[in-house]
Protein backbone atom coordinates (compact mmCIF):
# COMPACT_ATOMS: atom_id res chain seq x y z
CA UNK A 1 0.00 0.00 0.00
CA UNK A 2 1.92 3.02 -1.41
CA UNK A 3 1.69 6.59 -0.57
CA UNK A 4 -0.24 7.51 -3.96
CA UNK A 5 -2.94 4.82 -3.74
CA UNK A 6 -3.55 6.39 -0.02
CA UNK A 7 -4.18 9.95 -1.95
CA UNK A 8 -5.65 8.35 -4.31
CA UNK A 9 -8.18 6.41 -2.32
CA UNK A 10 -8.82 9.16 -0.38
CA UNK A 11 -9.52 11.74 -3.17
CA UNK A 12 -12.28 8.88 -4.56
CA UNK A 13 -14.05 8.59 -0.90
CA UNK A 14 -14.06 12.40 -0.89
CA UNK A 15 -15.59 12.54 -3.56
CA UNK A 16 -18.58 10.25 -3.44
CA UNK A 17 -18.65 10.97 0.40
CA UNK A 18 -19.40 14.83 -0.77
CA UNK A 19 -21.34 13.75 -3.81
CA UNK A 20 -23.84 12.12 -1.29
CA UNK A 21 -24.07 14.83 1.47
CA UNK A 22 -23.94 17.95 -0.17
CA UNK A 23 -26.94 19.93 -1.07
CA UNK A 24 -26.73 21.54 -4.18
CA UNK A 25 -27.14 18.96 -7.08
CA UNK A 26 -24.70 20.52 -9.08
CA UNK A 27 -22.14 20.26 -6.45
CA UNK A 28 -23.40 16.67 -5.78
CA UNK A 29 -22.70 15.85 -9.73
CA UNK A 30 -19.24 17.43 -9.08
CA UNK A 31 -18.00 15.81 -6.58
CA UNK A 32 -18.81 12.65 -8.15
CA UNK A 33 -17.11 13.62 -10.86
CA UNK A 34 -14.21 13.97 -8.60
CA UNK A 35 -14.56 10.53 -7.28
CA UNK A 36 -14.76 9.32 -10.66
CA UNK A 37 -11.50 10.78 -11.53
CA UNK A 38 -10.02 9.31 -8.36
CA UNK A 39 -11.85 5.64 -9.31
CA UNK A 40 -9.47 6.32 -12.79
CA UNK A 41 -6.18 7.01 -11.25
CA UNK A 42 -6.70 4.16 -8.99
CA UNK A 43 -6.95 2.12 -12.38
CA UNK A 44 -3.84 3.45 -13.78
CA UNK A 45 -2.02 3.02 -10.31
CA UNK A 46 -2.99 -0.25 -10.85
CA UNK A 47 -1.88 -0.55 -14.60
CA UNK A 48 -5.16 -0.71 -15.95
CA UNK A 49 -4.48 2.01 -19.04
CA UNK A 50 -7.05 1.37 -21.37
CA UNK A 51 -9.73 0.90 -18.23
CA UNK A 52 -8.62 3.89 -16.52
CA UNK A 53 -8.95 6.03 -19.48
CA UNK A 54 -11.90 4.55 -21.11
CA UNK A 55 -13.68 5.59 -17.44
CA UNK A 56 -13.05 9.19 -17.70
CA UNK A 57 -14.12 9.06 -21.25
CA UNK A 58 -17.53 7.13 -20.28
CA UNK A 59 -18.47 8.46 -16.76
CA UNK A 60 -16.59 12.25 -17.14
CA UNK A 61 -17.32 12.68 -20.70
CA UNK A 62 -20.75 11.13 -20.54
CA UNK A 63 -22.60 10.27 -17.61
CA UNK A 64 -21.91 13.47 -15.82
CA UNK A 65 -22.32 15.60 -18.08
CA UNK A 66 -25.77 13.74 -18.89
CA UNK A 67 -26.38 14.28 -15.17
CA UNK A 68 -25.38 18.09 -15.59
CA UNK A 69 -27.83 18.78 -18.70
CA UNK A 70 -30.65 16.32 -17.37
CA UNK A 71 -30.77 18.90 -14.08
CA UNK A 72 -30.27 21.84 -16.11
CA UNK A 73 -33.30 21.34 -18.31
CA UNK A 74 -35.57 19.23 -15.60
CA UNK A 75 -35.27 21.81 -12.75
CA UNK A 76 -33.79 25.19 -11.10
CA UNK A 77 -30.54 24.98 -10.03
CA UNK A 78 -31.21 26.76 -6.67
CA UNK A 79 -30.13 24.52 -3.90
CA UNK A 80 -33.23 23.10 -2.51
CA UNK A 81 -34.16 23.33 1.09
CA UNK A 82 -35.49 20.13 2.25
CA UNK A 83 -34.38 18.00 5.41
CA UNK A 84 -30.58 17.22 6.15
CA UNK A 85 -31.68 13.42 6.96
CA UNK A 86 -33.66 11.42 4.97
CA UNK A 87 -36.53 9.65 7.53
CA UNK A 88 -34.99 6.15 6.39
CA UNK A 89 -31.28 6.65 7.63
CA UNK A 90 -31.88 3.98 10.22
CA UNK A 91 -33.30 1.23 7.27
CA UNK A 92 -30.56 2.68 5.26
CA UNK A 93 -27.56 2.26 7.48
CA UNK A 94 -28.94 -1.19 8.32
CA UNK A 95 -29.04 -2.61 4.76
CA UNK A 96 -25.83 -0.56 4.14
CA UNK A 97 -24.18 -2.72 6.71
CA UNK A 98 -25.89 -6.25 5.96
CA UNK A 99 -24.25 -5.64 2.10
CA UNK A 100 -21.38 -5.06 3.07
CA UNK A 101 -21.00 -7.71 5.86
CA UNK A 102 -22.00 -10.34 3.63
CA UNK A 103 -19.36 -8.55 1.03
CA UNK A 104 -16.87 -8.77 3.81
CA UNK A 105 -18.16 -12.70 4.64
CA UNK A 106 -17.90 -13.65 1.14
CA UNK A 107 -14.65 -12.39 0.48
CA UNK A 108 -12.54 -13.61 3.49
CA UNK A 109 -14.39 -16.86 2.53
CA UNK A 110 -13.13 -17.48 -0.88
CA UNK A 111 -9.70 -18.45 -0.15
CA UNK A 112 -8.05 -15.23 -2.75
CA UNK A 113 -8.07 -13.25 1.04
CA UNK A 114 -4.30 -14.02 2.38
CA UNK A 115 -2.95 -15.63 -0.90
CA UNK A 116 -1.51 -12.37 -1.80
CA UNK A 117 -1.73 -10.71 -4.84
CA UNK A 118 -0.93 -12.12 -8.39
CA UNK A 119 1.57 -10.47 -10.47
CA UNK A 120 -0.41 -8.01 -11.93
CA UNK A 121 -0.99 -8.48 -16.39
CA UNK A 122 0.22 -5.90 -18.36
CA UNK A 123 -3.44 -5.71 -20.76
CA UNK A 124 -2.88 -3.29 -23.88
CA UNK A 125 -4.97 -1.94 -25.76
CA UNK A 126 -4.57 -3.95 -28.79
CA UNK A 127 -5.42 -7.01 -26.42
CA UNK A 128 -8.59 -5.62 -25.63
CA UNK A 129 -9.99 -4.89 -29.32
CA UNK A 130 -8.81 -8.61 -30.14
CA UNK A 131 -10.69 -9.93 -27.18
CA UNK A 132 -13.35 -7.74 -27.93
CA UNK A 133 -13.71 -8.60 -31.47
CA UNK A 134 -13.00 -12.66 -31.18
CA UNK A 135 -13.80 -13.95 -28.20
CA UNK A 136 -17.07 -11.51 -27.06
CA UNK A 137 -18.09 -10.21 -30.87
CA UNK A 138 -21.42 -11.57 -30.07
CA UNK A 139 -22.26 -9.77 -27.39
CA UNK A 140 -20.39 -6.70 -28.48
CA UNK A 141 -22.61 -6.63 -31.52
CA UNK A 142 -25.42 -7.44 -29.02
CA UNK A 143 -24.57 -4.11 -27.22
CA UNK A 144 -24.22 -2.19 -30.20
CA UNK A 145 -28.08 -3.31 -31.16
CA UNK A 146 -29.32 -2.10 -28.06
CA UNK A 147 -27.84 1.10 -28.32
CA UNK A 148 -29.01 1.74 -31.59
CA UNK A 149 -32.62 0.49 -30.34
CA UNK A 150 -32.10 3.11 -27.66
CA UNK A 151 -30.70 6.00 -30.13
CA UNK A 152 -33.69 5.09 -32.44
CA UNK A 153 -36.03 5.15 -29.21
CA UNK A 154 -34.88 8.67 -28.02
CA UNK A 155 -35.12 10.01 -31.47
CA UNK A 156 -39.04 8.55 -31.87
CA UNK A 157 -39.76 10.20 -28.66
CA UNK A 158 -37.91 13.96 -28.69
CA UNK A 159 -39.37 14.16 -32.76
CA UNK A 160 -42.33 16.58 -32.73
CA UNK A 161 -45.98 15.60 -33.22
CA UNK A 162 -48.03 16.78 -35.71
CA UNK A 163 -50.01 20.25 -35.03
CA UNK A 164 -52.01 19.95 -31.99
CA UNK A 165 -50.28 17.45 -30.37
CA UNK A 166 -47.25 18.57 -28.17
CA UNK B 1 27.00 11.87 -34.42
CA UNK B 2 26.16 14.77 -37.19
CA UNK B 3 25.92 17.89 -37.07
CA UNK B 4 22.61 17.84 -38.05
CA UNK B 5 21.29 15.17 -35.41
CA UNK B 6 23.14 17.01 -32.91
CA UNK B 7 20.81 20.07 -33.46
CA UNK B 8 17.96 18.00 -33.76
CA UNK B 9 18.47 16.15 -30.34
CA UNK B 10 19.59 19.12 -28.63
CA UNK B 11 17.10 19.46 -26.12
CA UNK B 12 17.26 15.82 -25.52
CA UNK B 13 21.08 16.04 -24.88
CA UNK B 14 20.41 19.05 -22.71
CA UNK B 15 18.13 17.29 -20.71
CA UNK B 16 20.13 13.96 -19.77
CA UNK B 17 23.28 16.57 -18.97
CA UNK B 18 21.24 18.08 -16.70
CA UNK B 19 19.67 15.42 -15.30
CA UNK B 20 23.32 13.96 -14.76
CA UNK B 21 23.70 16.14 -11.88
CA UNK B 22 20.68 15.25 -10.14
CA UNK B 23 20.89 12.50 -7.02
CA UNK B 24 19.58 9.24 -8.82
CA UNK B 25 16.97 9.12 -6.16
CA UNK B 26 15.50 12.53 -7.62
CA UNK B 27 16.05 11.65 -11.41
CA UNK B 28 12.80 10.48 -12.44
CA UNK B 29 11.17 13.84 -10.73
CA UNK B 30 13.44 15.66 -12.43
CA UNK B 31 12.84 13.36 -15.46
CA UNK B 32 9.61 14.67 -15.57
CA UNK B 33 10.07 18.52 -14.41
CA UNK B 34 11.97 18.51 -16.81
CA UNK B 35 10.06 17.41 -20.05
CA UNK B 36 7.11 19.37 -18.85
CA UNK B 37 8.31 22.44 -17.91
CA UNK B 38 9.15 23.28 -21.51
CA UNK B 39 5.63 22.67 -22.43
CA UNK B 40 4.55 24.85 -20.19
CA UNK B 41 7.00 28.10 -21.69
CA UNK B 42 6.57 27.48 -25.27
CA UNK B 43 2.60 26.67 -25.60
CA UNK B 44 1.76 30.23 -23.73
CA UNK B 45 4.47 32.17 -25.46
CA UNK B 46 3.12 30.37 -28.59
CA UNK B 47 -0.42 31.29 -27.55
CA UNK B 48 0.93 35.23 -27.30
CA UNK B 49 1.99 34.81 -31.00
CA UNK B 50 -1.13 33.33 -31.90
CA UNK B 51 -3.16 36.12 -30.59
CA UNK B 52 -1.50 39.06 -32.40
CA UNK B 53 -1.10 36.83 -36.10
CA UNK B 54 -4.49 36.43 -35.57
CA UNK B 55 -5.41 40.33 -34.82
CA UNK B 56 -3.38 41.21 -37.58
CA UNK B 57 -4.50 38.57 -40.16
CA UNK B 58 -7.99 39.17 -39.40
CA UNK B 59 -7.37 42.85 -39.91
CA UNK B 60 -5.67 42.60 -43.12
CA UNK B 61 -8.87 40.24 -44.36
CA UNK B 62 -11.31 42.79 -43.00
CA UNK B 63 -9.01 46.13 -44.55
CA UNK B 64 -8.17 47.26 -41.48
CA UNK B 65 -4.16 47.92 -39.76
CA UNK B 66 -5.27 45.85 -36.51
CA UNK B 67 -2.83 46.62 -33.31
CA UNK B 68 -0.30 48.96 -34.21
CA UNK B 69 0.79 51.21 -31.22
CA UNK B 70 2.81 48.45 -29.53
CA UNK B 71 6.67 47.87 -30.80
CA UNK B 72 6.94 47.68 -34.12
CA UNK B 73 3.75 47.08 -36.01
CA UNK B 74 2.34 46.07 -33.02
CA UNK B 75 4.02 42.68 -32.55
CA UNK B 76 4.41 43.36 -28.69
CA UNK B 77 0.92 43.92 -28.21
CA UNK B 78 0.61 40.52 -26.36
CA UNK B 79 2.61 41.95 -23.67
CA UNK B 80 0.06 44.97 -23.45
CA UNK B 81 -2.68 42.46 -23.79
CA UNK B 82 -0.82 40.41 -21.02
CA UNK B 83 0.29 43.40 -18.43
CA UNK B 84 -3.49 45.08 -18.90
CA UNK B 85 -5.70 41.36 -17.76
CA UNK B 86 -3.12 41.08 -14.74
CA UNK B 87 -3.44 44.99 -13.25
CA UNK B 88 -7.76 44.49 -14.07
CA UNK B 89 -9.90 44.21 -11.26
CA UNK B 90 -10.85 40.50 -10.91
CA UNK B 91 -15.02 40.61 -10.11
CA UNK B 92 -16.91 37.95 -9.19
CA UNK B 93 -21.20 38.53 -9.35
CA UNK B 94 -22.49 38.49 -6.21
CA UNK B 95 -24.66 35.73 -6.30
CA UNK B 96 -22.40 33.42 -8.03
CA UNK B 97 -20.88 29.94 -6.32
CA UNK B 98 -17.80 31.37 -5.79
CA UNK B 99 -15.95 28.42 -5.36
CA UNK B 100 -17.02 26.80 -8.68
CA UNK B 101 -16.16 30.06 -10.42
CA UNK B 102 -12.88 30.18 -9.05
CA UNK B 103 -12.27 26.51 -9.99
CA UNK B 104 -13.75 26.68 -13.80
CA UNK B 105 -10.70 28.79 -15.34
CA UNK B 106 -8.44 26.62 -13.49
CA UNK B 107 -9.94 23.26 -14.59
CA UNK B 108 -10.37 24.60 -18.25
CA UNK B 109 -6.48 25.21 -18.52
CA UNK B 110 -5.45 22.22 -16.41
CA UNK B 111 -7.40 19.87 -19.03
CA UNK B 112 -5.64 21.71 -22.24
CA UNK B 113 -2.67 21.58 -21.10
CA UNK B 114 -2.54 17.78 -20.05
CA UNK B 115 -3.46 16.95 -23.74
CA UNK B 116 0.10 17.70 -24.80
CA UNK B 117 1.53 15.06 -22.91
CA UNK B 118 1.29 12.73 -25.48
CA UNK B 119 2.23 14.76 -28.56
CA UNK B 120 5.26 14.13 -29.85
CA UNK B 121 6.85 17.67 -30.47
CA UNK B 122 9.93 16.26 -32.21
CA UNK B 123 12.00 13.09 -32.52
CA UNK B 124 12.25 11.58 -28.95
CA UNK B 125 10.59 14.73 -27.51
CA UNK B 126 7.44 13.67 -25.97
CA UNK B 127 6.25 14.00 -22.07
CA UNK B 128 4.66 10.20 -22.30
CA UNK B 129 5.02 8.08 -24.61
CA UNK B 130 1.94 6.04 -23.72
CA UNK B 131 0.58 2.77 -24.69
CA UNK B 132 -3.14 4.60 -25.24
CA UNK B 133 -2.35 7.89 -26.07
CA UNK B 134 -5.02 8.79 -28.44
CA UNK B 135 -7.36 7.41 -25.93
CA UNK B 136 -6.14 9.80 -22.97
CA UNK B 137 -6.13 12.80 -25.52
CA UNK B 138 -9.59 12.11 -26.17
CA UNK B 139 -10.52 11.72 -22.94
CA UNK B 140 -8.65 14.66 -21.46
CA UNK B 141 -10.45 16.92 -24.01
CA UNK B 142 -13.96 15.39 -21.95
CA UNK B 143 -12.72 17.49 -19.40
CA UNK B 144 -13.22 20.48 -20.60
CA UNK B 145 -16.85 20.59 -21.19
CA UNK B 146 -16.89 20.45 -17.37
CA UNK B 147 -14.84 23.23 -16.74
CA UNK B 148 -17.30 25.39 -19.55
CA UNK B 149 -20.26 23.89 -17.71
CA UNK B 150 -18.92 24.96 -14.04
CA UNK B 151 -18.17 28.55 -15.60
CA UNK B 152 -21.45 29.15 -17.68
CA UNK B 153 -23.60 27.78 -14.25
CA UNK B 154 -21.45 28.88 -11.24
CA UNK B 155 -21.75 32.78 -12.88
CA UNK B 156 -25.52 32.66 -12.57
CA UNK B 157 -26.46 34.65 -15.47
CA UNK B 158 -28.54 33.66 -18.16
CA UNK B 159 -26.16 34.88 -21.14
CA UNK B 160 -23.70 32.48 -20.10
CA UNK B 161 -25.86 29.30 -18.93
CA UNK B 162 -27.13 29.86 -22.74
CA UNK B 163 -23.39 29.95 -23.29
CA UNK B 164 -22.59 26.44 -21.78
CA UNK B 165 -25.49 25.14 -23.04
CA UNK B 166 -24.90 25.96 -26.40
CA UNK B 167 -21.03 25.05 -25.88
CA UNK B 168 -21.62 21.38 -24.37
CA UNK B 169 -24.04 20.56 -26.89
CA UNK B 170 -21.72 21.66 -29.54
CA UNK B 171 -18.66 19.57 -28.21
CA UNK B 172 -20.66 16.17 -27.48
CA UNK B 173 -22.16 16.68 -30.89
CA UNK B 174 -18.90 17.45 -32.98
CA UNK B 175 -16.50 14.94 -30.71
CA UNK B 176 -17.83 11.64 -31.97
CA UNK B 177 -16.58 12.85 -35.46
CA UNK B 178 -13.44 14.15 -33.76
CA UNK B 179 -13.18 10.40 -32.68
CA UNK B 180 -14.14 8.78 -35.63
CA UNK B 181 -12.27 10.60 -38.41
CA UNK B 182 -9.12 9.99 -36.11
CA UNK B 183 -10.10 6.22 -35.41
CA UNK B 184 -9.23 5.48 -39.79
CA UNK B 185 -5.68 6.30 -38.34
CA UNK B 186 -5.46 4.09 -35.38
CA UNK B 187 -7.21 1.48 -37.99
CA UNK B 188 -3.87 1.83 -40.22
CA UNK B 189 -1.33 1.68 -37.85
CA UNK B 190 -2.44 -0.77 -35.80
CA UNK B 191 -1.83 1.31 -32.10
CA UNK B 192 -3.18 3.93 -29.82
CA UNK B 193 0.66 5.43 -29.11
CA UNK B 194 0.89 8.54 -30.80
CA UNK B 195 4.79 8.08 -31.08
CA UNK B 196 4.08 4.59 -32.89
CA UNK B 197 1.66 6.47 -35.13
CA UNK B 198 4.66 8.97 -36.23
CA UNK B 199 6.23 6.36 -37.31
CA UNK B 200 4.23 4.34 -39.00
CA UNK B 201 3.82 7.37 -41.42
CA UNK B 202 8.14 7.42 -41.72
CA UNK B 203 9.97 6.57 -44.90
CA UNK B 204 9.57 8.32 -48.86
CA UNK B 205 8.78 7.20 -51.80
CA UNK B 206 11.13 9.32 -54.20
CA UNK B 207 11.40 12.57 -52.36
CA UNK B 208 7.42 12.35 -50.99
CA UNK B 209 6.40 11.15 -47.85
CA UNK B 210 3.82 8.32 -46.89
CA UNK B 211 1.82 10.75 -44.17
CA UNK B 212 -1.54 9.48 -44.26
CA UNK B 213 -3.46 12.29 -45.41
CA UNK B 214 -1.92 11.22 -49.31
CA UNK B 215 -4.51 8.41 -49.47
CA UNK B 216 -8.08 8.85 -49.81
CA UNK B 217 -9.46 7.58 -46.57
CA UNK B 218 -6.44 9.75 -45.02
CA UNK B 219 -7.24 12.98 -46.81
CA UNK B 220 -11.70 12.80 -46.26
CA UNK B 221 -10.37 12.33 -42.18
CA UNK B 222 -8.06 14.89 -41.97
CA UNK B 223 -10.26 17.35 -43.39
CA UNK B 224 -13.35 15.79 -41.15
CA UNK B 225 -10.94 15.68 -38.39
CA UNK B 226 -10.29 19.60 -38.62
CA UNK B 227 -14.17 20.18 -39.38
CA UNK B 228 -15.02 18.79 -36.38
CA UNK B 229 -11.92 19.90 -33.93
CA UNK B 230 -12.80 23.88 -35.15
CA UNK B 231 -16.02 22.92 -33.81
CA UNK B 232 -14.85 21.29 -30.88
CA UNK B 233 -12.74 24.47 -30.32
CA UNK B 234 -15.47 26.89 -30.40
CA UNK B 235 -13.75 28.47 -33.28
CA UNK B 236 -15.86 30.32 -36.52
CA UNK B 237 -18.07 29.48 -38.05
CA UNK B 238 -18.79 27.16 -35.10
CA UNK B 239 -18.45 30.13 -32.55
CA UNK B 240 -21.93 29.98 -31.48
CA UNK B 241 -21.05 29.53 -27.51
CA UNK B 242 -19.74 33.04 -27.80
CA UNK B 243 -21.66 34.78 -30.70
CA UNK B 244 -20.81 37.87 -29.53
CA UNK B 245 -24.05 39.10 -31.24
CA UNK B 246 -26.17 36.89 -29.80
CA UNK B 247 -24.92 36.60 -25.85
CA UNK B 248 -21.41 38.47 -25.72
CA UNK B 249 -19.12 36.26 -24.39
CA UNK B 250 -21.06 33.35 -23.96
CA UNK B 251 -20.28 30.92 -20.82
CA UNK B 252 -17.06 33.56 -19.54
CA UNK B 253 -19.08 36.58 -20.34
CA UNK B 254 -19.05 36.87 -16.28
CA UNK B 255 -15.14 36.74 -15.79
CA UNK B 256 -12.95 39.71 -15.75
CA UNK B 257 -9.15 39.98 -15.40
CA UNK B 258 -6.79 37.49 -15.20
CA UNK B 259 -9.39 34.99 -15.24
CA UNK B 260 -10.72 35.94 -18.66
CA UNK B 261 -7.33 35.58 -19.74
CA UNK B 262 -7.07 32.41 -18.84
CA UNK B 263 -10.19 31.17 -20.49
CA UNK B 264 -8.62 32.82 -23.50
CA UNK B 265 -5.46 30.54 -22.85
CA UNK B 266 -7.41 27.74 -22.40
CA UNK B 267 -9.24 28.27 -25.55
CA UNK B 268 -6.35 28.32 -27.97
CA UNK B 269 -4.25 26.03 -26.05
CA UNK B 270 -7.02 23.69 -26.55
CA UNK B 271 -7.41 24.75 -30.50
CA UNK B 272 -3.29 23.85 -30.74
CA UNK B 273 -3.25 20.73 -28.87
CA UNK B 274 -5.84 19.34 -31.46
CA UNK B 275 -4.12 21.24 -34.44
CA UNK B 276 -1.37 18.78 -33.49
CA UNK B 277 -3.06 16.04 -32.87
CA UNK B 278 -3.70 15.92 -36.39
CA UNK B 279 -0.29 16.29 -37.13
CA UNK B 280 0.68 13.55 -35.50
CA UNK B 281 -2.59 11.86 -36.84
CA UNK B 282 -2.68 12.70 -40.59
CA UNK B 283 0.73 14.65 -41.50
CA UNK B 284 3.56 12.62 -40.00
CA UNK B 285 4.53 14.34 -36.86
CA UNK B 286 7.79 16.31 -36.92
CA UNK B 287 8.81 14.19 -40.28
CA UNK B 288 9.91 16.76 -42.68
CA UNK B 289 7.78 16.85 -45.65
CA UNK B 290 10.32 16.12 -48.46
CA UNK B 291 13.02 13.63 -48.14
CA UNK B 292 15.73 16.31 -49.10
CA UNK B 293 15.05 18.25 -46.01
CA UNK B 294 15.38 15.35 -43.33
CA UNK B 295 18.51 17.55 -41.79
CA UNK B 296 16.37 20.69 -40.58
CA UNK B 297 15.38 19.83 -37.03
CA UNK B 298 12.07 17.91 -36.34
CA UNK B 299 10.99 20.24 -33.71
CA UNK B 300 11.25 22.76 -36.47
CA UNK B 301 8.48 21.26 -38.72
CA UNK B 302 6.13 20.24 -35.84
CA UNK B 303 5.83 24.04 -35.29
CA UNK B 304 5.72 25.24 -38.63
CA UNK B 305 3.34 22.49 -39.65
CA UNK B 306 0.83 23.96 -36.14
CA UNK B 307 1.74 27.26 -37.67
CA UNK B 308 0.25 26.31 -40.95
CA UNK B 309 -2.68 24.80 -39.26
CA UNK B 310 -3.42 27.98 -37.05
CA UNK B 311 -3.21 30.18 -39.86
CA UNK B 312 -5.74 27.76 -41.51
CA UNK B 313 -7.83 28.80 -38.57
CA UNK B 314 -7.32 32.13 -38.69
CA UNK B 315 -8.72 32.42 -42.32
CA UNK B 316 -11.41 30.05 -41.71
CA UNK B 317 -11.95 32.65 -39.11
CA UNK B 318 -12.07 35.47 -41.37
CA UNK B 319 -14.38 33.84 -44.61
CA UNK B 320 -17.04 32.67 -43.25
CA UNK B 321 -20.36 33.38 -41.21
CA UNK B 322 -21.39 31.79 -38.15
CA UNK B 323 -23.89 29.09 -38.66
CA UNK B 324 -27.22 28.92 -36.71
CA UNK B 325 -27.62 26.41 -34.00
CA UNK B 326 -29.79 24.05 -36.48
CA UNK B 327 -27.52 24.10 -39.39
CA UNK B 328 -24.86 23.53 -37.38
CA UNK B 329 -26.98 20.18 -35.63
CA UNK B 330 -27.68 19.02 -38.98
CA UNK B 331 -24.35 19.72 -40.70
CA UNK B 332 -22.77 17.19 -37.46
CA UNK B 333 -25.14 14.58 -37.55
CA UNK B 334 -26.75 14.41 -41.18
CA UNK B 335 -23.12 15.04 -42.68
CA UNK B 336 -20.77 14.47 -40.51
CA UNK B 337 -21.49 11.53 -39.26
CA UNK B 338 -22.26 9.46 -41.83
CA UNK B 339 -19.11 10.32 -43.38
CA UNK B 340 -16.99 9.82 -40.78
CA UNK B 341 -18.58 5.79 -40.94
CA UNK B 342 -17.93 5.99 -44.55
CA UNK B 343 -14.59 6.87 -44.49
CA UNK B 344 -13.86 4.10 -41.65
CA UNK B 345 -15.71 1.58 -44.49
CA UNK B 346 -13.21 2.94 -47.10
CA UNK B 347 -9.94 2.81 -44.82
CA UNK B 348 -10.63 -0.99 -44.41
CA UNK B 349 -11.25 -1.35 -47.86
CA UNK B 350 -7.78 0.12 -48.13
CA UNK B 351 -6.63 -2.20 -45.79
CA UNK B 352 -7.42 -5.64 -47.67
CA UNK B 353 -7.28 -4.65 -51.01
CA UNK B 354 -3.79 -5.17 -52.52
CA UNK B 355 -1.82 -1.58 -53.56
CA UNK B 356 -2.53 -0.59 -56.71
CA UNK B 357 -4.29 2.20 -58.95
CA UNK B 358 -7.98 -0.23 -58.03
CA UNK B 359 -6.94 0.64 -54.82
CA UNK B 360 -7.22 4.47 -55.06
CA UNK B 361 -10.39 3.87 -57.51
CA UNK B 362 -12.43 2.07 -55.12
CA UNK B 363 -11.65 3.98 -52.05
CA UNK B 364 -11.94 7.00 -54.15
CA UNK B 365 -15.12 6.17 -55.08
CA UNK B 366 -16.68 5.15 -51.67
CA UNK B 367 -16.28 8.47 -50.13
CA UNK B 368 -16.84 10.94 -53.42
CA UNK B 369 -20.04 8.71 -54.45
CA UNK B 370 -21.33 9.10 -50.92
CA UNK B 371 -19.73 12.54 -50.45
CA UNK B 372 -22.02 13.78 -53.79
CA UNK B 373 -25.50 12.18 -52.28
CA UNK B 374 -25.74 12.99 -49.21
CA UNK B 375 -24.52 16.53 -50.03
CA UNK B 376 -27.24 16.92 -52.23
CA UNK B 377 -29.93 15.67 -49.62
CA UNK B 378 -29.14 17.88 -46.79
CA UNK B 379 -28.77 20.79 -49.19
CA UNK B 380 -31.43 23.16 -49.25
CA UNK B 381 -30.86 24.45 -52.55
CA UNK B 382 -34.00 23.20 -55.00
CA UNK B 383 -36.31 22.35 -52.26
CA UNK B 384 -38.93 26.10 -52.26
CA UNK B 385 -36.61 27.29 -49.42
CA UNK B 386 -39.17 28.75 -47.00
CA UNK B 387 -39.13 31.64 -44.18
CA UNK B 388 -37.96 29.97 -41.16
CA UNK B 389 -40.55 29.42 -38.58
CA UNK B 390 -39.66 29.83 -35.11
CA UNK B 391 -41.74 27.88 -33.08
CA UNK B 392 -42.19 29.70 -29.69
CA UNK B 393 -43.40 32.98 -31.51
CA UNK B 394 -46.07 30.73 -32.70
Amino acid sequence: MTITFLILAALTIAGMAAAMGLRNLIHCVLALTLGFVGLASLYLHLGAEFAGFVQILVYIGGVAILAVFAIMTTQSAEPVAHRRSAPFWLAGTLVAAGVFSVLAWAITRSGAHGRGLPPSPQIAAEQVGFALMRAYVLPLELMGLLLTVALIGAVVVATPGKKGEL
Amino acid sequence: MSHAQMLDQIFVIVKHWLLAYVPAGWQPLASAVLSVVPVLIVFPLLFAITTVLERKGLARQQNRYGPNRVGPWGILQPIADGVKSLTKEDIVPRSADHMVHLLAPLLLVTAAFLGYAVIPIGRNMVISDMNGGVLFFFAISSLVELAVFMAGWSSRSKYSLFGAMRAIAQMISYEVPLVLAAIVVVMAAGTLSTVSIVNAQAGYTGIWPHWFVFTPWGFTGFALFMIAATAESNRSPFDLPEGESEIIAGYYIEYSGFKFALFFLGEYLGMMATSAMAITLFLGGWAAPFSFLGWVPSYFWFFAKLLALICGFIWIRGTLPRLRMDQLMNFSWKFILPMTLLNVIAAGAWHFMPGGVWRWVVCSALIAGPFIVLGRATSWQGKGVAVRKYRYAE
